[in-house]
């Protein structure tokens, strides 16, 4: 599939998260806005960092969610993802 | 070893975020990344000029300051976008924060600029001068998505020079060895404080490079342009011995000190009689008292700033009585300064007004109590704008106006304080 035919959105996204008693955060499941819940395998990475897809500048958490990969940004107070929509 | 610098010399870092307004709203918003854009003001409430433009628009030729009809006249496919100061504040801030893991020493010079010694920098233990610059950009870049300039020397004036020299993602080093060739061949106006002002009169003098402004004998600039004429010289020599100054976020998000307290607006109409000027004396007076307040200060000279129709302005200014951030004597003295220079008869109408509350100093806790029962009434204004203040703390600026507000419609939905960015700094303060 060619790139240009994928388009990126800033899709705010609802988390459950865990708060360890240091304070660290870390984010367990994303919940879809049809109700589906992703549960995350595994954060392979967490680095404050922009995203220039969808704009926007946070904690970027490169999750493992199943067998992909996808970044996940919390950009105090709100989180989101770079939906992708394919475009047909 | 350092790298390129003398042991005992100090490394100074100034750092420019490019077209910082612009490059902001460009990240928040891929689809206008590749097209000319700027941040404007709103032509309808008369702030329609250009805040900042990005590098596709700079190469039309749009200048910061014009008015948004010119810009779109060179680039008649020109993006204005309305400014986010909230958002400026936050990038700001998360620019600083970087900072902060190189050196303590960090002195913000506005929003999109800050010097930074770097000398005791722990970080310089396990690399050189460059790899920490190179990093320092690379990491604004990445986790902010913005550019910097950064230029590098021993004193703070060079710095701000280096960080200026190449645009955009720029880093320049300007060392003892290459500052006559970089900065002495440079137009003189590139120096810090150099305006257009100075440039005519330096022109006039036949002084148009900063090296022959730093050749030129000290005394002979202080005859011609005063004190500020050898320090220009002495700026432009390198001479510049100025500490980095660490700020205080607790005592205000940019500034070191509090000299003075100003708030100033273009009302959205002309302001032609006293009931117009009133209302936004009220809400100007209200902002600079409240803010008084809040930072337990006392004022003992109230300014105001007048600008007319025709963009002619000047200043006026009061001394009080009484130290005070009383909101009512701070509108009274205003109001006072301004029937002093304008008729408000409709014959000279005014385009923008501005409150300064200036001679700042902590309340005295002790007072003479007079005859004439003038504390006793000035105790009850106390009170109200202490009450009006907490109404204000617990349901917003909007919840309790003047009556002179509400007068004028067009005003009620400004909110002054609220607004209030504040703009520094001057190198010298």
């Amino acid at each position: 599939m060619a790139e240009d035919e994928v388009q990126r959105y800033k899709r705010y996204v609802e988390v459950i998260v865990r708060f360890t008693a240091e304070g660290h955060m870390f984010p367990k499941e994303v919940i879809w806005e049809d109700g589906r819940h992703f549960v995350i395998d595994r954060i392979i990475e967490a680095r404050r960092a922009a995203s220039l897809k969808v704009g926007g500048t946070g904690m970027r958490y490169l999750c493992q969610i199943g067998a992909h990969r996808t970044y996940l940004y919390f950009e105090d107070p709100a989180w989101f993802v770079e939906q992708k929509i394919v475009k047909i | 070893m350092k790298g390129i610098f003398r042991e005992p010399e100090r490394i100074i870092l100034h750092s420019d975020m490019n077209s910082f307004y612009a490059s902001v709203e460009c990240l928040h918003r891929p689809t206008i990344r590749n097209k000319p854009v700027a941040v404007g003001g709103s032509p309808e409430s008369r702030h329609g000029i250009i805040l900042a433009k990005n590098q596709l628009a700079k190469r039309f030729g749009v200048t910061t300051g014009e008015a948004l009809w010119e810009a779109r006249q060179k680039c008649p496919d020109l993006i204005v976008v309305p400014p986010n100061y909230p958002l400026y504040l936050k990038f700001s801030k998360l620019a600083r924060e970087i900072y902060y893991e190189y050196t303590n020493l960090v002195e913000p010079f506005g929003l999109d600029e800050a010097w930074l010694d770097i000398s005791e920098s722990n970080q310089l233990r396990n690399k050189d001068v460059r790899s920490l610059v190179d990093e320092l950009s690379h990491r604004i870049n990445f986790e902010l998505g913005l550019t910097v300039s950064i230029g590098i020397s021993w004193n703070k004036i060079f710095a701000k020079f280096g960080s200026d020299y190449k645009k955009p993602n720029g880093i320049t080093f300007i060392t003892r060895a290459n500052y006559q060739d970089l900065v002495w061949n440079a137009p003189v106006e590139d120096l810090l404080y150099v305006g257009p002002a100075t440039k005519r009169k330096l022109k006039a003098f036949n002084i148009t490079t900063i090296g022959e402004l730093a050749c030129t004998d000290d005394e002979v600039l202080s005859m011609r342009f005063g004190k500020i004429g050898k320090v220009l010289a002495q700026f432009a020599r390198g001479e510049d011995s100025s500490e980095v100054r660490p700020f205080d976020p607790s005592v205000n998000d940019v500034l070191h000190e509090i000299k003075t307290v100003g708030n100033g607006l273009t009302a959205p109409q002309d302001l032609l009689y006293e009931d117009d000027c009133k209302a936004l004396l009220f809400l100007l007076s209200e902002s600079v008292a409240q803010r008084l307040r809040e930072y337990k200060l006392v004022s003992s000279t109230t300014m105001i700033h007048v600008r007319d129709s025709n963009l002619h302005s000047y200043t006026h200014q009061m001394h009080l009585p009484y130290p005070t951030n009383i909101t009512s004597e701070i509108m009274q003295a205003s109001l006072r300064l301004l029937k002093e220079r304008e008729p408000l008869d409709g014959s000279h109408p005014l385009r923008s007004l501005g409150v300064r509350a200036a001679d700042l100093s902590l309340p005295d806790p002790y007072f003479q109590f007079d005859l004439f029962g003038i504390q006793a009434r000035r105790d009850k204004l106390m009170q109200l704008d202490h009450t009006i203040d907490s109404l204000r703390a617990r349901f917003g600026n909007g919840s309790i106006k003047r009556g002179a507000e509400l007068l004028n419609d067009r005003l009620l939905d400004l909110d002054i304080k609220r607004d209030n960015i504040i703009h520094p700094v001057g190198f010298f303060s």
